[in-house]
């Protein structure tokens, strides 16, 4: 599978493209691994995997500081990865057992991480935008220097209260990151099919949001267009929209034949522009890997996502008195 | 080694399909994402992609095979220089293994409690003997408990519409701009929804935000952020994080504002597991149990009254009062019947006593003050000794929390009823507007004297 050959000359160290490509990878075996156990019955209900956009957290994340603060949609695995947390707590809780993020009680789309300043895991299309616009409230109020990053699709781009909370972030200056993840198909309908203006970074401009867009797979591309809407936010200036044009390769979910696009569409983006193979190519042409050293790594990865999963599925299901925990919080 | 390649489950629900149709064959080389076959399950045809790559070593299920089980080993794929067969035999029991596990594990017990959860509270703490009470309407008591608190706390905040400059669309929040300034009491755009949502984030944060609904008609334009982010985070989070705050505002009909300005939404909100709900009636409960809402860990839903916001009771002239929730009050004792009621329920059911004394009837009043928790208790004792009960609520009678409260008693005490239970309620209708219809919308407290004759045959 040949990627496109970049012509960019990037400017970038041997050590911060490894790192990309190992973090992109481990989301990419680990998703593939996800779909397998779906397939297995050993994750149930819905799985939304993030196959193909993999260069639009780790770009993201790259930019980020300690502290920082993310909220997203129910397709979370890869934004979890990213942010640090635990492939293993990661994979069982997709498998439902005590070992998982939320002990079970969560689910794919349903997982938090209070240590790696991760807010969800959100399973109704547009609901986090609010919520991410809310934790930049707080550090607001609270005086810290630092910005909230909230995650959402294409789909969610339509919804009222994505509008409601541009308004108010613009006018209290909130130090939020609007993250559009369009990957062009709102489960099964397109983004032609679905808004009047397809231009989504431009959605700000009625409430003074600046806006860009930006190649999603091209992880160099997203981490730089993240620095710049990152400093915007850290000054004080408000609020930012970065549109993040990616692409999905597998289903909306698993259920999903995705009957909506060609596979000659999906098997296009793979070739020509696949986000891992275009780094892959850049560490074998700048010299900064041989082949042998990424198989290595390939090897590495496989090694921690197979212990995620052999986690995943030999951690107990929750106790039944779980049942009944975790409702309130003590007085 | 040779990995087997199981019929997958390409659905929430599937159990079997058909394997449609291969895509490749024998011998070929497969690569990760390589699309091998089509299945089709109850809904629809999907593509089958692989996981491994290695070479399509054998097929062990023909295309067009139908009924084809979940987890089936559907063919064979080797690593260079493996022979089929071979690898066929030997992995073949790991299949049944992978089919067993998939066995539902053992059967969940019976939960024990088919009633929400319930929850110990404290004693209300007596007011002091000689303690000075002062005359004080519900918005006062209300206003002065969110300065209290947000006095002692500094992340305690109010956002809502008209709430700073204004100084509040019914005053509940008077002269609290000036105290507490723009940044800790914040006039938002009239986008509940919007507000709603940055609240709850603000609250995941380490806030404690107290949002006002200028009614809680409008919450329904939030109620998404209310139920699924705000109501449900600590348990989908596994006890990790959740919304310390405060949803609150006057709730229920005014007078002559129309269908849809005129809801009691406490059985709504009672329903919600990860929600506390309070209702309270009097100044000195509106006080104590808002303050104790701001500090609760939980999300929580406060609802007000229009009507009682001018009534003056006595408050307690203490540093700081607070009304633990989950625990009635007994406004009046009373042994022939319990009527129980909440919020601007309670002027019906404590007119309704008067006058039932007069004739001879008496009748033990509680004030339920929150409606999650719920005090059981209390109301059960007070069942068993009068042996009759009336509930009475402004709410629509379908799904009432007075359903919920006679349930509740026939299964706990049923021994103990002399009659059914009644639920005085507002009647099945939107509100009308017109004075005269409105009146007969509304429960009366001719109605609350009437079922109370009824449960007691007189």
């Amino acid at each position: 599978m040949a990627a496109k050959k970049t012509s960019k000359k990037p400017n970038v160290s041997k050590d911060e493209l490894l790192s990309y490509y190992k973090e992109m990878l481990l989301i990419r075996r680990f998703e593939e691994k996800a779909g397998q156990l779906y397939g297995m019955g050993l994750i149930g209900g819905f799985c939304h995997l993030y196959i193909g956009q993999e260069a639009v957290v780790v770009g993201i994340e790259a930019a980020t500081e300690d502290g920082d603060k993310r909220v997203t949609s129910y397709r979370d695995h890869g934004h979890m990865l990213a942010c640090g947390m635990d492939p293993k707590g990661v994979m069982a809780e997709l498998t439902g057992r005590e070992g998982g993020y939320s002990k079970g009680k969560g689910g794919s789309m349903h997982m938090f991480s209070k240590e790696k300043n991760f807010y969800g895991g959100h399973g109704i299309v547009g609901a986090q935008v609010p919520i991410g616009a809310g934790l930049a409230f707080a550090d607001k109020y609270l005086g810290n220097d630092r910005v909230s990053f909230a995650y959402f699709g294409d789909g969610a781009a339509n919804q009222g209260q994505v509008y409601e909370t541009f308004n108010m972030a613009s006018l209290w200056k909130l130090p939020v990151v609007f993250v559009i993840e369009n990957n062009q198909y709102a489960m099964g309908t397109s983004l032609q099919r679905a808004s009047s203006s397809p231009e989504l970074y431009t959605r700000g401009a009625g409430f003074s949001i600046p806006g860009e867009a930006v190649d999603g797979m091209d992880v160099l591309a997203v981490k730089e267009a993240a620095e710049k809407a990152i400093a915007h936010c850290r000054s004080g200036e408000g609020p930012y929209i970065l549109e993040v044009k990616t692409y999905r390769y597998r289903g909306h979910s698993m259920s999903d034949p995705a009957k909506y696009r060609t596979r000659e569409e999906v098997q296009k983006m793979r070739e020509e522009r696949d986000c891992i193979e275009q780094v892959r190519d850049m560490l074998l042409t700048g010299k900064h890997a041989t082949e042998e050293d990424l198989k290595a790594i390939d090897k590495e990865i496989k090694a921690t996502v197979n212990d995620a999963a052999e986690f995943a599925k030999e951690s107990p299901e929750p106790a039944l008195d779980e049942l009944y925990t975790d409702i309130y919080a003590e007085a | 080694m040779a990995t087997e390649i199981l019929m997958p489950a390409l659905s929430p629900t599937m159990e079997e399909g058909t394997l449609a149709k291969w895509l490749v064959k024998e011998g070929d080389t497969i690569e990760a994402g390589m699309v091998m076959a089509e299945i089709e399950t109850d809904k629809a045809t999907m593509e089958f992609e692989a996981v491994d790559e290695g070479i399509l070593g054998k097929i062990l299920v023909e295309e067009g095979s139908e009924g084809v089980a979940v987890n089936t080993a559907i063919a064979v794929l080797l690593e260079e220089g493996e022979d089929a067969d071979a690898a066929v035999t030997s992995s073949a029991p790991a299949a049944s293994e992978e089919t067993a596990a998939e066995a539902p594990s053992e059967a969940p017990a019976p939960a024990q409690a088919a009633a929400p959860v319930e929850i110990v509270v404290p004693d209300e703490p007596e007011i002091p003997e000689g303690t000075e009470m002062r005359p004080t309407t519900v918005r006062e008591a209300l206003r002065d408990a969110m300065a209290e608190e947000m006095r002692r706390d500094e992340t305690v905040f109010l956002m809502g519409e008209e709430v700073a400059e204004y100084q509040g669309a019914y005053k509940i929040s008077q002269g609290m701009l000036d105290e507490f300034g723009s940044k800790r009491v914040i006039d938002t755009p009239i986008t509940e929804h919007g507000f709603a949502g940055i609240a709850t984030g603000a609250s995941f944060a380490g806030l404690r935000p107290i949002v006002e609904f200028m009614t809680f008609n409008f919450a329904m334009q939030a109620i998404d952020q209310i139920l699924n982010s705000a109501g449900k985070t600590l348990y989908m989070s596994g006890g990790q994080m959740g919304a310390p705050m405060v949803f609150r505002g006057p709730n229920g009909a005014a007078a002559r504002v129309g269908a849809q300005h005129s809801q009691c939404y406490a059985a709504w909100y009672a329903h919600i597991p990860g929600l506390k709900v309070v209702m309270p009636y009097s100044a000195a409960d509106a006080k104590g149990l808002m303050k104790t809402a701001i500090r609760d860990n939980n999300p929580v839903i406060f609802l007000e009254n229009e009507i009682l916001y001018g009534k003056t009771f006595d408050v307690p002239v203490l540093e700081d009062y607070t009304v633990p929730f989950g625990k009635a009050k007994i406004w009046r004792e009373g042994s022939d019947v319990t009527i129980v009621s909440f919020g601007i329920g309670m002027t019906y059911a404590l007119e309704a006593a008067d006058k039932l004394a007069e004739e001879g009837i008496s009748a033990e009043v509680i004030d339920l003050r929150t409606l999650r928790p719920l005090d059981y208790d209390t109301i059960l004792k007070s069942v068993m000794k009068t042996n009759r009960c009336v509930t009475v609520e402004e709410g629509f009678p379908v799904g009432a929390i007075g359903n919920h409260l006679s349930a509740t008693i026939m299964e706990r005490a049923f021994d103990y009823l002399d009659a059914p239970v009644v639920n005085c309620t507002g009647k099945d209708v939107p509100m009308p507007y017109a004075a005269n219809l409105e009146k007969l919308a509304l429960v009366t407290t001719d109605e609350v004297i009437a079922a109370v004759k009824q449960v007691t045959y007189r």
